[in-house]
């Protein structure tokens, strides 16, 4: 049980960062051969860590670094939690913890664009904290657990009770990578009004760090999608992880066929479908389980 | 071994004051039809995140602020790019009252592409040619962190050493006493 648990977490230590640049990187040659572009080599997104980790060390403040740090830590450390099959709650806050203190990090370096970049950021978390609760609670009015241990080690498929959910899920997730339609606080392609909002200030190896542990984030969100059809079997595995690597590129799909919209837009969606998908499907869950 | 950077140098471009047909030629490399993304270049608009800065136009008096405040804010290795006859040398705004001359007058240039306005096969051979520059800085800046701590050691020996040698004569010296 315990060398079980050890394993995965070294394995989700080790092949996270390495799966996630390789989704990045396959993320970018599908939006180049959407454009009719040859993109860049699959390796890209290495090279560019790598690169970031060789430039000059550069920062507004002393704090800010230090504010990127303990970002990096609470983002492994949630998927360190999940990994381990700790429980789902504990997986989300520790996320949002991380994420409120790269906000705080970009707040530390007073520049204009940063700080709008942090405010938007802050609205986009108001708008999915709820729907990433429903979620957590869904599996919990299912399984009778918040573990994952016990969510994985269950021997029925959650995902057609809990389709209402997972839509929501999969809706949030757009924000969650910070794509378009909602990608307000910081974007990942060139020229937008914010320069690199909410990143603009992160310099180097700063930069790199906030790559990486995008990363692991991004590897953790899809483990999600996962839990929704992971059933103890083998196909139930197989068809989760399929089905997790296909969200992936729905989302990059979206991201390259929408504009950005505003984020009262942004909020009200969100919102809505948490409450109509989301809660709906939570007392459906609750008249049934 | 080559530098990660020359592998994904992003870029910085900002217009001096160009008539845009040097900037349209550079947006004209980012298209479908160059796609300098494949060599992993990024117009990433912020100096902070950028390795090439790619200047257009010449400078004058109104922004050779601008353009020396972008360079600082680039982090080492960086090289500087200036694109079009303007940018390297004034081209035909030369002899005008209000205008410095080429991008030179202000930072550092590492590749020059004339032209008017310049081709974006030339932009791109440019900011090939400025990857050599950026591994020679790279180079640089890894014999210089080397460098410094040798020079430490060698202050550190240089400090240590006399204090023995005061040590040991003040010791002989009472020694004799």
């Amino acid at each position: 049980m315990i060398v079980k648990t050890v394993v995965s977490i070294i394995a989700y230590l080790v092949l996270a960062p390495l799966l996630g640049g390789l989704l990045a990187g396959l993320e970018r040659k599908l939006s180049a051969k959407m454009q009719r572009r040859v993109g860049p080599p699959v390796l890209q997104p290495f090279y560019d860590v790598f690169k970031l980790f060789e430039k000059e060390k550069m920062a507004p403040t002393r704090f800010q670094d230090f504010y990127v740090l303990v970002f990096v830590v609470f983002v492994i450390a949630s998927g360190v939690i999940f990994f381990a099959g700790g429980d789902l709650l504990l997986v989300i806050f520790t996320l949002t913890i991380a994420t409120a203190f790269l906000v705080v990090a970009a707040y530390s370096s007073n520049s204009p664009y940063a700080e709008t970049g942090a405010e938007r950021e802050l609205l986009a978390m108001m708008a999915y904290e709820p729907m990433v609760l429903l979620t957590a609670i869904g599996f919990y009015m299912y399984h009778g657990s918040f573990n994952v241990r016990d969510i994985l080690g269950s021997d029925s498929m959650c995902f057609l009770p809990m389709i209402g959910i997972f839509i929501g899920w999969i809706f949030i997730l757009t924000l969650k990578f910070r794509k378009s339609p909602f990608d307000l606080s910081m974007s990942h392609h060139a020229h937008q009004e914010l320069v690199r909002g909410l990143t603009t200030e992160f310099v180097g190896r700063t930069m790199g760090l906030i790559e990486l542990s995008h990363w692991y984030e991004n590897v953790v969100l899809l483990g999600f999608v996962f839990l929704f059809f992971a059933n103890g079997t083998a196909w139930g595995w197989v068809l989760g992880i399929v089905v997790a690597i296909v969200a992936y590129f729905v989302e990059v799909f979206i991201d390259n066929t929408f504009a950005r919209m505003k984020w009262q837009f942004a909020f009200k969606s969100s919102w809505i479908i948490a409450v109509v998908l989301g809660m709906v499907n939570v007392f459906v869950l609750y008249l049934c389980f | 071994m080559s530098a990660y950077v020359t592998k994904s140098p992003w870029v910085v471009h900002y217009d001096g004051s160009s008539c845009n047909g040097c900037d349209i030629e550079v947006l004209a490399c980012l298209t479908p039809m160059y796609d300098v993304e494949r060599f992993g270049i990024i117009n990433c608009g912020n100096p902070k995140h950028a390795d090439v800065f790619l200047v257009t136009g010449s400078v004058n008096e109104q922004n050779k602020g601008i353009v020396k405040q972008i360079y600082e804010q680039m982090p080492e290795p960086k090289v500087v790019v200036a694109i079009g006859i303007c940018a390297c040398s004034g081209g035909i705004f030369k002899d005008c009252y209000n205008v410095l001359g080429g991008v030179d007058q202000v930072i550092p240039v590492d590749a020059y592409v004339p032209g008017c306005a310049a081709r974006p096969e030339a932009i791109i051979d440019a900011v090939v040619k400025g990857l050599g520059v950026l591994q020679a800085k790279r180079e640089a800046m890894l014999n210089k962190v080397e460098k410094v701590e040798e020079v430490e050691e060698v202050v550190e020996d240089a400090v240590e050493e006399p204090a023995e040698e005061v040590a040991e004569e003040v010791k002989s010296e009472g020694g004799e006493e």
